[in-house]
Order: structure tokens, then C-alpha cells, then sequence
């Protein structure tokens, strides 16, 4: 008759141990992310002021909100800033790395050069952009000392155009990075598709135009993703930067939630903002994500 | 029992089961291959005796110990992979001792183990270098060093040749072979390729979607395959298979088969066992090297009918010519002589050995005793 | 990827095309560079350089003075101590907090690839969509429990803020790097031997140098220049982020810009020496890990 071997005590651990290595990650992300958006939707739901109230008031926050003309100034912004950056950092980054891929001398040289800014923090590149937009001080005074007196440009202190000097700083920060993404694409794309469509009498531009650039759908993709992503959550370059001015010309949802939950005392409303970007950002991820983790599973 | 037993041993993920009541139980010394194309569940089945997957009902024993659910390290058991799984930041040498160092054995007792093993494989001088510098058979051949350092009961070998080019391939064949005499060891070895299967194995298992459908020395597999995949799978140029009818002429019983201009001839069982399908129809199952040029027939063979045959393509291969005539309306393929002078358009006399001649029932596609 | 292995994909161009190209390409390097040129040029300018000269113009007298203040004298909201103790509280706070996501991180992509399980696909779900949430949505909650916790501004309770939202990115890098490590050598260990953790440490861990670097890079870079957390639960032990915010929007005094200048820029030394350093192995093992198309 055959017996069983025996199965030992560190066999069965051996099952156990992967779970047990999961699981502190896995519950510090249950609560401290799940259970504090679960938190937030609530608080949205009460009259919360200075400090958590459990007094719930249904909708009231969301109407609130949205008969606020500050969100509504939030909003516009966040709707020009984002389609301006993600485009503008699209074409950059997609014209540099074609550019760059051309066989060009010095690009090892160029690449860090158009990187950096990725490196630095929103405050940083705030810092900077907003001294050297300020008009005071910044590029139009350069320009009138070298003579060029009639040379304007008070974006950063003008209500109406504000709104695009973040859009320039924060282009400043990101398409460097989005040129390498787009370059990574290029360089993956299988040489001899490319030789195949020069037999066929491609030219460069038809190349590019029928072959390349739909090959790099999943680049373009990802930097969708990602720069919508930032767009949505960008505060610190706002903060540095024009810090929501002239007047609240620059405000954003983010910085509209940190000034009401923080500093206005209305943490109801602030909470429903918050739930606002939530949904926003959920939209664009969740598809993104579940298609990706499909296709890799 | 035997030295390596698989009882009634089934695989399922979820609702769908993947290995159907295996049963396959191997002596000591065995060189037992698993056979089969991709998707067939041979790898599983390996897996499941080296403890990497679970079993969902059934037993598999080693020494008559049952090891469901032993860790892959206690049972006493070596591997070698496709793809060699050779840790790339480890030298050769501590590659092939890491499992005696897992093990506890003192370094001493481990050089000494890993000089033997280094010496049996010839590759003393490739000790010090990382896996990264070495050649693919060079590979191959630390990765059956760390196998056999550790002295298991049972080899278990996963395709370990597909990914050699095709003349390395044949010389690790030999190797293998030669090592398998010389060291006497049971072996497990899964592979999709029907030639490493006859030319290594002491007994074959044929599988075919989950189950296994024929186990049997490599003579068995090959003259009487139990069923028409069996037959097709093994064997190149495969098994050619011909629609016929059973026809009773002098009282014995002849397979009823088309020419290429579709003249009916008749091809005269060499035994009496088909008597019984008379007047019906069957599969007859031919090899390539059954039918050849008259004066190539083999002369031990007792029952070997002409034909005379319109040839459409010849294929020199150099050691063999191959012949393709339609033969039932369909391509059959003979072997002959690389000397042989046929020409393609024209009508030649072909020798069949009907002595090696298989039939099959075209609904179940098990074999019919002839 | 980003070496120049496969520059045949380029295109032959012509001579009028080519110059265009290097015209684009070197105007673009101006808009890159400028801001840094003017941070520094004038972080080495006396005031008086600054507010009566040119931004664009070198230093007439060089002067490290701005840098000296920055560092140890300059009013950061009440205190005049400059940014040195800043800079130090973001020390204490980058190093634990990307030492501890790293690990964790490795050892949930060890996990989540090598010894898969039920409903894995949905832990390794949640955990990524994690990183992409707007933070303002953990804001007060993360307030509260902070405060209970006793950790509100201090550098722990920063560190576990970090670390927290920091896992789901170093899982995701990980995880993707040991996917593509093959599994045979995790089956053929367990065979010689080698449970669970000797396993990540002798066959995983010795070839993830790349991905450790990307893991390290990215969240030493995040981390350290984060802001919205530090000015939330900062408390007394304020980011150097949220300090360079208060020195420049200091509303007292005469603002001195060339010190401002200097504060950015050792802000941003930390970050910059680090992408100086391994900036290319970042961007290879990134664009291999994450974005492979």
C-alpha cells in the first residue's frame, strides 16, 4: 500500500506567504485611499464646516457648488488650461521626437536639455516663470534695454490672459517628457515596415503621416492619460506661479477645494469639489486602465 | 507499481478540465516521453509530477509515496526547461550547486559533486563565466549539470532541445541518449517533436487534447497506432491515409482503393481480421515508406502488391526521393530510392507492403485489427 | 530603446529641410534653457543688479551672497532661518519614505507576477488606480486620521503619507519588470530548493538594478518635490517645497529676488543632480517598463 508523504509545516507557509507579503500594501490602500474616498462622498453629504459634521443635507453641497461662481471660474479655466496643455504638449513632444530621430548630431546633447524641467518641482519652475513673465523685471524689461520699446507682454498680470501663462510654464515642465515617450515609440517601431513603405514610394512626410504616427497610437494614448492626469491635479504651478490671480482669474478645482475646505471653513462644499475632480479623473482612467490590464493579462 | 505511478490523475481550472484520468506508471530506469502538440496538456502533466502545479483529483507517487502537495524541493525530483532557467547573476559553478546549497550540503561535499558532474558534461571550463557568455548548447549542458548534481530519482525534462538549431539539436539528442545508458536514471520528457520521441524513449505517451491516447514502446507506437490521430502525429512524412472500401475477392479480404485516373484497384490484406468489415468503408493507413519502386520492396515482407501509378511531384532529399502520386483522390506520399528515375507526368510500377498496412474505422478513428 | 541602436529609422532628408529641423530643435533648447540661465545669472547678482539692470545680462559683480542668505538668514514665513532647516526636514522625510515604497513595491511585484492567485488581476487593479487619484480627494480624511494617529506635522506623519500613496507606483513599475523576468527560473529555484524570500533575494533582486533605479528616481523626485501634502500636514516640519513658497510670496520687505533665485535653485539641486546622475537610465528602464506599446 503507498502512504502519504508527509506535508510539512513550511510547505503549507510557503502558500500562505506571498498573501501575508501583500497584504499590508493591500490594506493601507483599502483604507487610506478607498476608505477615505468613501470618507469624502459622505462628507460631501453633510454640513461640514471648520471640522467633520455628521449632519447630512443630501445634495445641498453639489447645488451649492454649483451655483458658486468661483467653480464656475474653475471650471472654464481647468477646460482651457487642459485642452491647451495636452495639445500643445502633444505637438511638441511629437515634433521634437520626429525631429530629433532624423539622425541629428548633438541629439545626446539636446535630449537632457528638453528633459530637465521634468526633474524640477511645479514650485521651481513657478519660481522661475514667474519672474520671467513678470514685466517688471522679466522679459519685457530685457527687451525694451535692448531697445525694443514698443515689446509687450503682461499676460501674468492681465485677468483675461492669465490663464495662458500657466499654460506655457506647465508646457515648459512636460513636453520634454512627452518627446520621450513619443521618441521610445518611434525607436520601437520594426525597421523594416519602414523599409517596406520606402519601396513603396512613401515619402517622408507620407511616412510619417500614413505609417509612423498610426503606429503610435499606444504613445499617444499614454501621454493623453498622463497629461490629463496632471491637468486635473495641478496646484503647485498655480500656487507659484500666480498664486489664483490676478484676483481669482488662475483658479483651478484643485485650488478651489484646498481654499474652501482649508480656508473658508466650508469643507462640505470643498468635499464635493474633491468628488468632482474624482469623477472627472475616474472617467478618463478606468478605461484606460482596464484595456491595458486586459491586454497584458 | 511502479517507480514513478500517475493515478487517475486529473487537471481542471475552474470547471474546465485540461487532463483526463491519467494513468501512466513508469519503472526505474525508465525513459518515459510525453508526446504531443502544443496545447495537449503533456507540460501540465510534467508540472504536476515536479510539484509546480496542483492536482485536482488523483495521486502521483514516487517509491510508492504519494507526493500530492509535497513542495517541489522534497520530492526528490530535477528539471531541465526550455528555456534552461539558468540564474543570470550566478557563475556556472554556483548555478549548478545552488540546490545542493538550498539543501544545506556542505561545500565540500558540493565542489566535489559539482567536479564530477563538470567532468561527465565536459564544460570544466566554463565554470567561472555567467550564463549570459555561454552558447546555447553550452547552456543546455549546465542545465542538465544542475539536474544531475543532485542525484533525483526522476529526471523531468520540458522541451529542453527546441530551442537548439536544428544540427546542435540532433547532437544533444545523442548526449542525452548516451548520458540515459550510461547513468541508468528515470526520466520524464515532454517534447512536440515525434523524432526526439522515437529516437530517446523507452516507452512513448501519445496525448492528444487532455487525454492519453496511446502508451507503448516506440515499435508499438509506430507499426500499431491505436488510432488515427496517433498514427498521423507520429511519423514524417506523416501516415498517409486513404479512403477505402473492403472488398472480399477469392475469398480473402482486399482494400478497394482509386488510382490517379480513378481505375479501381485492389490491394489484398495481409491478414483475415478485417473479414468482418467486408462491403464497408475504411481508412487505410499506409506509411511513406511502404510504398517504393518494385526492386526497393522489402524482401521479408510476404504480402507486397503492384500498382502502377501516375507520379505529380518528386521531392530529392538526397538520402530519399519523395514521390507524390493521388492515390483514393488523395496526395500520397512514397519513399524511394535516392536513385530512383522517376518523372512527374508519367505512370510507374509502385510496390506496396501491405504488411505494414493499417486501417481505421472512419467513425470512431480507433485502429481495426487487420 | 533610446540609444542610437536604430537610427536607420530615419528618413534621408533634404539640405533646406534639415536646416529647418536644426533651427526648431535648437530654438526649442532656447526655451528650455532660458528660465535656468535667468535663475542663475541673477542668483549671483546683487539686488541692485537686478531691479536696475537687465534679467538677461551676466552678473557685473559676482556675488554669492544670495546663496548665503537662501541657505541660513533668509525670513521663511516668521523665522528668519533660511531654507537649511527646510531642506533638512526633506531629507529625513524623501529617504525613509522611498526606501520603505520601494520595497514594498518590489516585494508586491514579486508577488502580483510570480506566485499569482485568485483575483490577483483585482488587487493589482486597485492598487494602480491608487496612483492616480486626485489627491484632493484624501485631503481631510488623511487630516483626520493623522491627527488621531498624533503623526499631524510631523516628518513620520509625511513619511506614511508618502509611502502610502507612493506603492501603487513602485508595484506598478516592479510588477512589469518581473513579468517580463522569465518564470522558469522562479519554478527551477523552487526545485533546488529556495522558498518564498530566498528566492526574491538571490535570483529576482540581483537583476533588478534598472527598475530599482527607475522606482528610486521616480519617487525620490515626487516625493521631494511635492507640495500639496507638505503645505497640508507640513505642520512645524514644512517641506523645502512649501518653504520656497513662503520666501518667494513673502509679501514683507523689499523683495530680493537674486535670493529667491538661489532658493529655486537649491530647491531644485536635489532632483537635478539625481537626473544629471542616472537621468538616462531612468528614461530607458521607464520607457521599457510602462509605456512599452
Amino acid at each position: 500500500m503507498k502512504s502519504h508523504a508527509e506535508i510539512d509545516f513550511r510547505t503549507r507557509l510557503q502558500d500562505w506567504l506571498p498573501k501575508l507579503v501583500l497584504a499590508p500594501s493591500f490594506a493601507v490602500t483599502l483604507l487610506f485611499v478607498y476608505g477615505f474616498i468613501i470618507f469624502t462622498v459622505v462628507l460631501s453629504f453633510t454640513g461640514s464646516k471648520m471640522l467633520p459634521l455628521y449632519t447630512f443635507v443630501g445634495l445641498e453641497n453639489y447645488r451649492k457648488l454649483w451655483a458658486l461662481e468661483h467653480w464656475h471660474t474653475a471650471l472654464v479655466n481647468i477646460a482651457i488650461f487642459a485642452s491647451l496643455y495636452i495639445v500643445i504638449c502633444t505637438i511638441v513632444g511629437l515634433a521634437l521626437a520626429i525631429f530629433l530621430d532624423q539622425k541629428i548630431r548633438g541629439e545626446g546633447v539636446l535630449r537632457p536639455i528638453y528633459l530637465y524641467p521634468m526633474a524640477l518641482s511645479f514650485i521651481v519652475t513657478g519660481t522661475a516663470w514667474k519672474w520671467f513673465l513678470d514685466p517688471g523685471i522679466g522679459l519685457e524689461r530685457a527687451m525694451h534695454l535692448w531697445g525694443w520699446e514698443s515689446f509687450s507682454f503682461t499676460w501674468i498680470k492681465d485677468s483675461n490672459m492669465a490663464i495662458y501663462t500657466i499654460v506655457i510654464a506647465a508646457v515648459w515642465q512636460t513636453s520634454g517628457f512627452v518627446m520621450a515617450m513619443f521618441l521610445a515609440g518611434l525607436r520601437g517601431i520594426d525597421n523594416e515596415i519602414l523599409k517596406a513603405a520606402q519601396i513603396d514610394g512613401a515619402t517622408s512626410f507620407q511616412l510619417y503621416r500614413r505609417i509612423v504616427i498610426p503606429l503610435l497610437r499606444p504613445a499617444f494614448l499614454s501621454a493623453f492619460v498622463i497629461l490629463s492626469h496632471l491637468a486635473i491635479k495641478s496646484y503647485d504651478l498655480v500656487i507659484a506661479l500666480t498664486g489664483g490671480g490676478p484676483g481669482r482669474a488662475t483658479e483651478l478645482p484643485a485650488t478651489f477645494m484646498y481654499s474652501y475646505t482649508f480656508t473658508r471653513n466650508q469643507m462640505g462644499i470643498g468635499a464635493s469639489s474633491a468628488v468632482m475632480m474624482l469623477m472627472a479623473i475616474a472617467a478618463i482612467m478606468i478605461p484606460y486602465l482596464y484595456s491595458e490590464l486586459k491586454e497584458k493579462a | 507499481m511502479g517507480f514513478l505511478d500517475i493515478s487517475n490523475v486529473t487537471k481542471a481550472y475552474g470547471n474546465v478540465e485540461v487532463l483526463h484520468h491519467v494513468d501512466i506508471s513508469v519503472q526505474e530506469g525508465e525513459f518515459l516521453v510525453l508526446v504531443g502538440p502544443s496545447g495537449c496538456g503533456k507540460s501540465t502533466l510534467l508540472n504536476m509530477i515536479a510539484g509546480l502545479e496542483g492536482i485536482s483529483s488523483g495521486d502521483i507517487s514516487i517509491k510508492g509515496k504519494v507526493v500530492n502537495g509535497v513542495h517541489p524541493s522534497k520530492r526528490n525530483i530535477a528539471m531541465v526547461f526550455q528555456s534552461y532557467a539558468l540564474y543570470p547573476n550566478m557563475t556556472v559553478a554556483q548555478n549548478i550547486t545552488f540546490g545542493l546549497e538550498m539543501h544545506g550540503i556542505p561545500k565540500a561535499e558540493r565542489d566535489k559533486a559539482l567536479a564530477e558532474v563538470a567532468k561527465l558534461l565536459q564544460i570544466d571550463h566554463l565554470l567561472s563565466r555567467k550564463p549570459g557568455q555561454l552558447s546555447g548548447g553550452q547552456r543546455q549542458r549546465v542545465a542538465m549539470g544542475r539536474a544531475l548534481v543532485r542525484n533525483p530519482d526522476v529526471f523531468l525534462f520540458d522541451e529542453p532541445l527546441s530551442n537548439l538549431d536544428a544540427k546542435l539539436r540532433v547532437d544533444m539528442r545523442t548526449e542525452i541518449k548516451k548520458l540515459h545508458h550510461k547513468l541508468k536514471t528515470t526520466i520524464v520528457y515532454v517534447t512536440h517533436d515525434q523524432i526526439e520521441a522515437m529516437t530517446l524513449s523507452t516507452r512513448i505517451a501519445v496525448m492528444y487534447k487532455g487525454y492519453v491516447q496511446q502508451l507503448g514502446t516506440p515499435k508499438e507506437i509506430y507499426d500499431t497506432p491505436a488510432n488515427l490521430f496517433v498514427a498521423t502525429f507520429m511519423g514524417s512524412p506523416a501516415m498517409n491515409i486513404l479512403p477505402a472500401r473492403v472488398v472480399t475477392e477469392n475469398g480473402a479480404p482486399h482494400a478497394e482503393i482509386t488510382d490517379a485516373d480513378g481505375q479501381k484497384r485492389h490491394l489484398r490484406f495481409s491478414g483475415n481480421g478485417i473479414a468482418s468489415w467486408a462491403n464497408r468503408d475504411i481508412l487505410l493507413g499506409i506509411r511513406p515508406e511502404a510504398i517504393t519502386d518494385p526492386e526497393g520492396a522489402d524482401r521479408k515482407s510476404g504480402n507486397v502488391q503492384q500498382i502502377r501509378n501516375r507520379v505529380t511531384v518528386t521531392e530529392p532529399a538526397g538520402s530519399d526521393t519523395f514521390v507524390t502520386m493521388t492515390l483514393s483522390g488523395k496526395d500520397a506520399i512514397s519513399r524511394m530510392r535516392a536513385d530512383s528515375n522517376v518523372v512527374p507526368g508519367e505512370t510507374f510500377d509502385f510496390a506496396i507492403n501491405m504488411d505494414k498496412a493499417v486501417a481505421f474505422d472512419p467513425e470512431s478513428e480507433n485502429r481495426i485489427v487487420v | 530603446m533610446m540609444s542610437a541602436a536604430s537610427q536607420e529609422t530615419a528618413v534621408s532628408t533634404g539640405r533646406i529641410a534639415r536646416t529647418f529641423i536644426y533651427l526648431v530643435l535648437l530654438l526649442f533648447s532656447l526655451y528650455y534653457l532660458l528660465p535656468l540661465y535667468v535663475m542663475v545669472v541673477n542668483s549671483v547678482k546683487p539686488l541692485s543688479e537686478i531691479t536696475g539692470g537687465n534679467m538677461m545680462a551676466l552678473p557685473q559683480t559676482f556675488t554669492l551672497e544670495p546663496w548665503a542668505s537662501a541657505w541660513s538668514t533668509a525670513q521663511i514665513g516668521v523665522e528668519p532661518t533660511g531654507l537649511k532647516p527646510y531642506f533638512i526636514n526633506s531629507i529625513l522625510m524623501v529617504v525613509p519614505a522611498v526606501a520603505i515604497s520601494t520595497i514594498l513595491g518590489a516585494l508586491n511585484g514579486y508577488v502580483l507576477t510570480k506566485w499569482r492567485f485568485k483575483y490577483d488581476g483585482i488587487v493589482f487593479g486597485l492598487l494602480l488606480f491608487s496612483c492616480f487619484i486626485p489627491f484632493q480627494i484624501v485631503l481631510i480624511p488623511m487630516a483626520v486620521v493623522l491627527g488621531k494617529l498624533g503623526i499631524a506635522g510631523s516628518v513620520s506623519g509625511l513619511v506614511l503619507v508618502h509611502v502610502v500613496y507612493g506603492i501603487g507606483f513602485t508595484t506598478l513599475y516592479y510588477r512589469n519588470y518581473y513579468a517580463a523576468f522569465p518564470t522558469e527560473l522562479v519554478r527551477a529555484a523552487m526545485i533546488d530548493g529556495a522558498g518564498f524570500f530566498r528566492i526574491f533575494w538571490r535570483i529576482l533582486l540581483p537583476v533588478s538594478g534598472p527598475i530599482t533605479v527607475v522606482s528610486v528616481i521616480w519617487q525620490f523626485t515626487n516625493i521631494w518635490n511635492d507640495f500639496l501634502f507638505g503645505v497640508s500636514f507640513g505642520g512645524t516640519r514644512q517641506p523645502m517645497t512649501v518653504a520656497l513658497n513662503n520666501l518667494v510670496q513673502s509679501s514683507t520687505g523689499v523683495k530680493e529676488y537674486n535670493v529667491h533665485f538661489a532658493g529655486a535653485i537649491l530647491a531644485a539641486l536635489p532632483t537635478l543632480l539625481v537626473y544629471i546622475v542616472a537621468g538616462r537610465y531612468f528614461v530607458r528602464g521607464l520607457m521599457a517598463g510602462s509605456v512599452k506599446g
